[in-house]
């Protein structure tokens, strides 16, 4: 939804509606008061369903400036509960071996939508830190420096957060399988591409797959 | 890990802002502004509704007998003040373009005419012909108008601070902000004045 009050253009084509509307309101009032209020209820009416169903415009792409030395690249990583998942660390290890890189970690506070509304953040905020936390010493483990931070519950907010404070080289969004991940189906991945002129990849972490293929050997066993 | 606030990078100065909205703060602080305006507009029109259509023993007349609002002389004030939105317009385009006397002209012509509204709106308090205490009407269209005439009154200075830094060459097409949040403003003033006006004198 887009405010009226936007921008001085805005606003004075606002001004313009208004004269218009009053003077039909004050026109059919003259003609009869029941009339007049009928045409503020359509005009009313109309206005409401205007503005709820109109977009904002699309938001231009941003280039996000390189920062640090020449040959350092900075990688985003972005990432819910598939954090830890084997494919993901695969693809940072892969980074880290092909390019002398800085990781950042990103994990939204995912929480429901009452809850956010409620500010009952606490609990979606200390898991995500429980993720981060996990994340960043398996990766400590395998000898990769990376630092992170919990981010908004929304994706696209968080990834914009941290792009402002890290300015990535790339973004790394880590989602469920299709059908299992409510980021695909927001079409998170390509709203980034869409939105940063930085190389964004999407890695799909089934940790399903994951539990059952680490489940095997002891099945077997 | 860091902390939320940690500097990432190599940086002079105080740390970049981190904010989520799209929407410029201050335009983001104009638009908050303008929402507790609208509310504030909004609990004396309650007031007025109640007056009129609520009130049991409420005249069929308004204003009730042998009152009457001047509403030829609020007509062309209106159009005064309708005609400086125009003008406001005007200088927000001509500074967009460069064009700094069009810039100049135009906001000084919207002061002068927010004024000639505003004086003109204190002659006809003079002359109205009622008083507070004559009655709720009185009350809510001494009320509503004064409400709304303390805003043009917030928006000319708005305007004259944006004519004295126009003067002093601050605006440019590049950087107009300090133009466009008063521009804002005073279109919105102009928005309740016709809502205050067609409630009040015409209907």
């Amino acid at each position: 939804m887009e405010s009226p009050f936007r921008s001085e253009a805005a606003a004075f084509r606002f001004l313009l509606i208004t004269i218009g509307a009053f003077a039909l309101i004050v026109v059919a009032s003259t003609i009869d008061p029941a009339l007049g209020f009928l045409v503020f209820l359509v005009l009313a009416g109309a206005a409401v369903a205007i503005y709820l169903r109109q977009r904002g415009p699309a938001p231009d792409r941003e280039h996000v400036e390189h920062v640090g030395a020449p040959d350092e690249r900075r990688i985003l990583v972005v990432a819910n509960e598939t954090v830890g998942g084997q494919e993901l660390m695969s693809v940072i290890s892969i980074r880290a071996l092909e390019w002398k890189s800085e990781f950042f970690v990103v994990c939204p506070a995912l929480n429901s939508r009452l809850k956010t509304w409620t500010s009952d953040e606490d609990p979606a905020r200390a898991k995500a830190q429980a993720r981060l936390g996990a994340t960043l010493e398996r990766l400590a483990s395998v000898g990769i420096e990376a630092r992170g931070e919990i981010g908004d519950g929304d994706p696209l907010v968080a990834i914009e957060d941290a792009v402002r404070a890290f300015h990535p080289d790339e973004i790394v969004v880590s989602t469920h399988p299709e059908g299992r991940s409510n980021w695909l189906v927001r079409g998170v991945p390509d709203a980034v591409r869409a939105r940063y002129d930085v190389p964004v990849t999407h890695v799909v972490v089934d940790l399903e797959a994951e539990a059952e293929a680490a489940a095997e050997p002891a099945d077997d066993a | 890990m860091s902390a939320h606030g940690e500097a990432l990078h190599d940086h002079h100065g105080p740390p970049e802002a981190n904010q989520s909205s799209r929407v410029d703060s201050r335009t983001l602080g104009m638009l908050m502004f303008i929402g507790s305006e609208i509310m504030l507009f909004g609990s004396f029109f309650a007031a007025y509704f109640f007056v009129r259509v609520v009130n049991p023993s409420a005249s069929p007349e308004w204003p009730p007998e042998p009152y009457h609002f001047p509403v030829f002389v609020a007509g062309v004030n209106t159009a005064i003040l309708v005609t400086s939105s125009f003008t406001m317009h005007w200088a927000l385009q001509s500074i967009k373009r460069g064009e700094r006397a069009g810039f100049l002209a135009g906001m000084v012509l919207t002061f002068v005419m927010g004024l000639a509204f505003l004086l003109t709106q204190v002659v006809e308090y003079l002359n109205v012909g009622f008083n507070t205490g004559d009655g709720a009407f009185a009350s809510v269209f001494f009320g509503l108008t004064g409400l709304h005439g303390a805003h043009v009154a917030v928006g000319l200075s708005l305007l004259l601070m944006v004519i004295i830094r126009g003067f002093r060459g601050h605006f440019t097409p590049e950087h107009h902000h300090g133009v466009e949040l008063p521009g804002i403003y005073w279109h919105f003033v102009d928005v309740m004045w016709i809502v205050v006006y067609a409630t009040v004198y015409l209907l």
